[in-house]
């Protein structure tokens, strides 16, 4: 409201200098919301990539002291890091496949059909999301523990899928939903049987859906840490192991191994987008 | 597969047997019998909710018909799946495969039934229909004229015995509409496939279609060339359907010889027997219709140049507009209500205003006879919505 109040009376130069400033702002203000969106966002991680470069004087790395290489060179140099991040790997992997598959089917059938229990999954596929997940994590304990199943891997693994479960098929549902079904109609007019409808039609469309409840479910069973320490008995995952760490001191390699983490996953995005990119030019 | 390489450039008849839908308590499509000659170009017009769509997509085998069954060459296929019947769609707003570009799309279907080399018969094909140089686009980086192109193009390619065509001009704009009407056209006289042809637009189907069957309300109300729809319609509801209909309520006064003799609002009217499709007993009640393009005006004072033997009514102009090649007239007859007038614009007489007194007249030969029976004004508000 100032600025084209003094728009109005350009004549006086008194006026035109803050109001020079003023539009400069008006018109830079999107960019600077953005770095600094930005900034907030990736600050964390520099501090994370510098302090991998550190030398700390005694446990806990905390304070700058020098540059060094050494725990890049090493990065397996702290007992049971690299055992504890290859099993998270590994629980990682198998629940976005588990959930994955299952999310998938789950969503095409709650899309698709009409069945009696519908709306009661549709509600319960919901609730990891919505329960506080420490809640979830002691019920599930006390199930297995009831159960007297052995906590492990298996037990990581089944609550990994339970709650990611649900995020594979918010996303996959959702892009069921908005597909034409004339689509696979007109495949099937076009000779494709059924079998060859879904893989040639109706999978590659649902795809995107699919990619996306596969990297949550990846992203979320990795870095899980409260359903896990209470359903992994006496296995560590990579989170426990950096939580655990923390209370001794903090070895460099946790940064080396997040920093490491973090230039994967911009790879990932850089090389989709430049991907996506050159299909849209050809 | 039972698919055959040998069927290219040549249809296949299509033979529906007492076919119906229901679908619970609601019956989309009432038993129906249909042929359709190979070779032609058949067209399903109605309102939407007739059931046109429906009787298309049991000859695709999308939907199950509840009885009947369906005759492809001589072959009953009522029971195969889509995926196995020679017979393909162009559906409503396209159905183009969003993840394949144009290339990949019109090679959909060859590619499904184990063809390897493709390449030649799709550039053909994309030549045809103009889009070669569009082949590595995706579909929704066309335009609307374009995709419909491409829709043809994926179901031509397979040299299909019917195309059956689901309101494929719905989603274009009327001058494009037009355009594609005559390309459509060029390519079924060009192919020789038969074509079953989906429409609410009752010009597009008079364009395009050697036969139109007219449906309403889950029936066939007429079936036969648009020429003898338009001029001989059987029911109130293709007479208001098809074009505008002006539709008198007369008394049959005297029956039995070549012409039937009707007395409304005061006026005697003549109707030739062979054109009437009621009973008409002297004494009985019947529908004499008459085109608006087949009514002439004159001034009253000029009442006496009428021909002899032309049927006349007296009426009052109540509203004149000039359209370019015709002014259209309504006039108020006392007694019979208001009856429609299109006058080429050749002669303008200067006294043919609004509120001039005038006599109607026309040739009795143009006059045909309905059944008095029916809803007067059936189908004549579907017409306006339509259009």
């Amino acid at each position: 409201m100032a600025a084209t109040g003094t728009t109005a009376t350009p004549s006086t130069t008194a006026a035109r200098t803050p109001n020079k400033g003023l539009r400069w702002l008006r018109r830079n203000i999107i960019t600077i919301a953005g770095l600094a969106t930005l900034a907030y966002l990736v600050l964390p991680n520099v501090i994370v990539m510098v302090f991998s470069f550190n030398k700390p004087n005694g446990r806990f790395n905390y304070q700058w002291q020098r540059f060094s290489t050494d725990a890049w060179t090493d990065p397996c140099g702290v007992a049971d890091l690299c055992g504890s991040l290859g099993l998270s790997l590994q629980i990682a992997v198998w629940a976005t496949v588990g959930a994955t598959v299952l999310g998938t089917m789950i969503a095409f059938a709650l899309a698709r059909y009409r069945f009696r229990a519908r709306a009661g999954v549709n509600t319960l596929i919901f609730l990891p999301m919505a329960m506080p997940e420490v809640v979830m994590a002691a019920s599930l304990a006390t199930l297995f523990l009831n159960m007297g199943i052995q906590f492990g891997f298996w037990t990581i693994l089944i609550a990994h899928i339970m709650f990611c479960l649900s995020f594979v098929v918010t996303a996959v549902k959702a892009r069921v939903m908005s597909m034409d079904p004339r689509l696979e109609q007109a495949a099937q007019d076009l000779y494709a049987s059924p079998v060859q409808t879904f893989l040639r039609v109706t999978l590659p469309i649902a795809a995107p859906g699919i990619a996306s409840g596969a990297l949550l479910s990846f992203a979320l069973s990795f870095d899980d840490f409260i359903i896990t320490n209470f359903n992994a008995g006496s296995t560590v995952t990579f989170p426990m192991f950096v939580w655990g760490s923390a209370q001794r001191g903090t070895p460099v390699q946790i940064n080396v191994i997040g920093t490491a983490m973090f230039l994967v996953a911009v790879l990932c995005v850089v090389v989709g987008q430049l991907a996506g990119k050159r299909r849209k030019r050809s | 597969m039972t698919k055959n390489a040998n069927t290219r450039s040549s249809g296949g008849d299509v033979r529906l047997q007492g076919i119906s839908k229901t679908y619970g308590s609601f019956t989309a499509v009432h038993p129906l019998d249909l042929t359709v000659p190979a070779g032609s170009f058949f067209a399903l017009l109605g309102a939407s909710g007739c059931g046109k769509t429906t009787t298309l997509r049991m000859i695709a085998g999308l939907e199950e018909p509840t009885t009947g069954t369906v005759e492809l060459s001589g072959q009953d296929v009522t029971v195969l799946p889509p995926y196995k019947r020679q017979v393909n769609t162009v559906f409503q707003n396209y159905a183009l495969f969003p993840h394949l570009d144009i290339y990949e799309n019109v090679a959909f279907g060859l590619r499904r039934r184990g063809i390897k080399s493709v390449k030649k018969q799709v550039e053909e094909m994309l030549d045809l229909v103009q889009l070669g140089p569009m082949a590595r686009r995706k579909p929704q980086q066309l335009s609307g004229g374009q995709q419909q192109r491409v829709a043809v193009a994926r179901a031509l390619i397979n040299h299909p015995q019917v195309l059956l065509l689901d309101e494929p001009l719905g989603a274009l704009d009327l001058k494009l509409r037009r355009q594609m009407q005559l390309e459509l056209k060029r390519i079924q006289t060009e192919v020789g496939i038969t074509f079953v042809h989906v429409t609410h637009d009752q010009e597009e189907a008079m364009t395009m279609a050697d036969t139109v069957a007219v449906m309403n309300g889950g029936r066939v109300e007429q079936l036969g060339a648009p020429a003898d729809l338009y001029e001989n319609p059987a029911t109130t509801f293709v007479a208001n359907f098809l074009g505008t209909s002006n539709l008198i309520e007369a008394e049959v006064v005297e029956a039995g010889g070549e012409e039937l003799l009707l007395k409304a609002a005061g006026g005697k009217l003549r109707l030739p027997a062979a054109r009437c499709s009621a009973s008409a007993r002297t004494g009985e009640k019947v529908l004499a219709g008459v085109r608006p393009e087949k009514v002439a005006l004159r001034h009253t004072d000029d009442a006496g140049s009428v021909p002899e033997g032309h049927n006349r009514l007296s009426g009052r102009i109540k509203d004149a507009s000039f359209i370019g090649v015709s002014t259209q007239y309504v006039v108020e007859v006392p007694g019979l209500g208001e009856l429609a007038v299109y006058e080429q614009n050749i002669e303008r007489d200067g006294r043919l205003v609004p509120g001039a007194e005038i006599v109607l007249h026309w040739s009795p030969a143009h006059t045909f006879g309905l059944d008095a029976t029916q809803d007067i004004q059936a189908g004549a508000d579907l017409d306006e919505e339509a259009a």
